[in-house]
């Protein structure tokens, strides 16, 4: 059908792909408001970690490099001049990758074969065992970290049973440590671990499966050079999709971990609440900021190399 | 001959994998079931009971925190889809332009900036605007959950935009329809589905913000997961596991609706 010759009511000649023209314009609104709620304030962090603490909380408008200097550093309360490491801080930098990285491997081994079980399923089932990954992902993060705090409790279920059997005589302090900072973030994240890896597997071609075997492979062998790198950019999506919101994790380590095994985020929650330093907590955000936007890097590098790599 | 030999076995996988489904419900399980608990314990049953569902419908602090949470979760997934269908129209179905990825980046800079760091950032902006303004209602958390929703509320519209026809446009303006007129009638009656679906998204997603509200919410301004997370420290009865129980069921609600009206779309 031709366009009607009218043009000032008239539509775009390519409606297919409309020239932007004033198009754009229409995302302003949504635009303004993330630019007020959600960009704009992480710019003031920014300049925030440059500025001295005040009194009480909040800050005095001179510059000052001692947030960041106090993130690696402390000094001595009587002989500024010397200067060590800040370990605390440290400690807790490592803990948080070092769970994180945990977090991303345990997710990856109970994934892998969670991913390949719906992936096998016949087709008319796997929406069913999808949903059952998806429903926890949805639920609320807060509840399903409440959940794990029951189960872990000196008199929770584990405990109860523990004791009723005879396994150990007194309840374990299982919660407020490592391990259960460990055991709820693994928990809270693993949909986001199976989600991208089925999707991988959903587009695997069993055929070149079937060669491996043809060929007198054992299934290990096919598992290691048949299967695994062709869904390795399920597995980088995966890792990064964990990695993350593990590194940023507040709530999980709050509910499961306590004052002395704190993550990065709770750290910075602390700058702002009792520690009253909000350039330090400043500076410690824009650190966990840079991590995360290194992984993302990192991540778009992985893919695009992967699809140069297929292309080429 | 093939079946001699399944090629999409591998040994102990099922066995991993069920006990992954497993282990990701029977948390929740434990959870719901002794909610039901005629007891005070999480650990040892003493017969069914509903004391607990009645104890929480009785406090009125969690009635007060409940209502304010769904209130806000309506008010800001209804103005973040309210932004999101002309955001969807903007940089859905256009030829490249420059800023797009800005733009990009922009709607979906909430899914990649982890939680506390948007939380400090907003503590620091709402005290300053406080000290300035005295004002200290409930509009900095409207705010802040509406940003937040915006990504959500956004890729369903998006993802139904891309699945529409642009000819059916065409024809409208063929038949002299203006382009208010052919997005009025023709264009928004197909997205409903997306609009929906990104309503109810955003709905859950403002439910489930907990980190964000800590930081934001003035006195008095506590919603339901910042009301449990300050509970949690305390001794817990199964009063909490009632609440979280319905919670659970309200966010199972929305789910598997999501999942119907997008599963009607393919």
């Amino acid at each position: 059908m031709a366009t009607p010759p009218d043009s000032a009511t008239g539509p775009e000649p390519d409606p297919q792909k409309e020239s932007h023209g004033w198009k754009w314009l229409l995302s302003t609104p949504a635009l303004l408001v993330l630019l007020v709620a959600a960009s704009g304030p992480l710019m003031i962090v920014a300049v925030y970690s440059f500025l001295s603490p005040g009194n009480v909380g909040g800050v005095e408008w001179d510059f000052s490099g001692d947030g960041w200097f106090r993130v690696f550093f402390s000094r001595d309360i009587f002989d500024p001049e010397n200067v060590s490491w800040n370990w605390a801080n440290l400690n807790v930098f490592w803990r948080t990758i070092s769970l994180s990285l945990q977090t991303t491997l345990i997710c990856a081994v109970l994934g892998f074969p969670t991913a390949w079980f719906i992936a096998t399923r016949p087709p008319e089932r796997r929406a069913l065992w999808l949903f059952l990954i998806t429903i926890p992902f949805w639920t609320n993060l807060l509840i399903r970290t409440f959940a794990i705090q029951e189960l872990l409790r000196g008199n929770g279920l584990i405990n109860t049973i523990l004791v009723a059997t005879g396994i150990v005589d007194e309840p374990l302090q299982l919660l407020f440590s490592n391990f259960a900072i460990l055991l709820g973030m693994a928990y809270v994240f693993l949909p986001l671990m199976v989600l991208p890896l089925y999707a991988a597997m959903d587009k695997l071609d069993f055929r070149l499966v079937e060669a491996g075997y043809d060929l007198y492979a054992s299934r290990v062998r096919v598992l290691w050079h048949v299967i695994l790198p062709l869904v390795k950019p399920g597995f980088v999506a995966g890792s990064i999709l964990v990695f993350i919101p593990s590194i940023g994790a507040y709530v999980t380590p709050r509910v499961l971990g306590g004052g002395r095994t704190m993550m990065l985020g709770n750290l910075i929650a602390l700058q702002f609440g009792q520690g009253r330093n909000w350039p330090l907590g400043a500076a410690l955000a824009m650190v966990l900021l840079i991590i995360v936007m290194a992984a993302l890097v990192f991540y778009l590098r992985a893919v695009n190399g992967e699809e140069g790599k297929r292309r080429g | 001959m093939a079946k001699s030999y399944d090629v999409r076995r591998l040994p102990g996988f099922g066995a991993i994998a069920v006990l992954t489904f497993i282990l990701l419900y029977l948390p929740i399980l434990v959870l719901v079931v002794f909610s039901f608990n005629a007891g005070p314990s999480q650990s040892e049953w003493d017969g069914f009971s509903l004391q607990w569902y009645v104890a929480a419908f009785g406090n009125q602090q969690v009635q007060d925190v409940s209502i304010r949470s769904l209130w806000l979760a309506a008010v800001a997934a209804g103005m973040a889809t309210a932004l999101a269908v002309p955001a969807a129209l903007a940089t859905t179905r256009v030829s490249r332009f420059p800023g797009q990825t800005m733009i990009y980046a922009l709607i979906n800079q909430p899914l990649m900036v982890p939680e506390i760091v948007t939380g400090i950032a907003l503590l620091i902006v709402v005290a300053w605007v406080k000290v300035n303004t005295g004002y200290s209602g409930m509009a900095y958390l409207v705010l802040a959950h509406t940003a937040f929703c915006i990504p959500f509320a956004y890729l369903p519209i998006r993802a139904r935009l891309e699945t529409l026809d642009p000819t059916l446009e065409t024809a409208a303006a063929d038949l002299y329809a203006n382009p208010w007129q052919a997005f009025r009638y023709i264009t928004l009656p197909l997205l409903v589905p997306g609009i929906a679906a990104g309503f109810m998204l955003g709905f859950v997603i403002s439910l489930d913000t907990v980190v964000i509200t800590e930081f934001v919410k003035s006195a008095g301004q506590d919603t339901l997961p910042t009301y449990m997370l300050g509970q949690l420290r305390r001794v817990i009865t199964p009063e909490m596991n009632a609440i979280a129980t319905l919670f659970l069921a309200l966010s199972l609600l929305f789910v598997t609706a999501f999942f119907l009206i997008t599963r009607k779309r393919g």
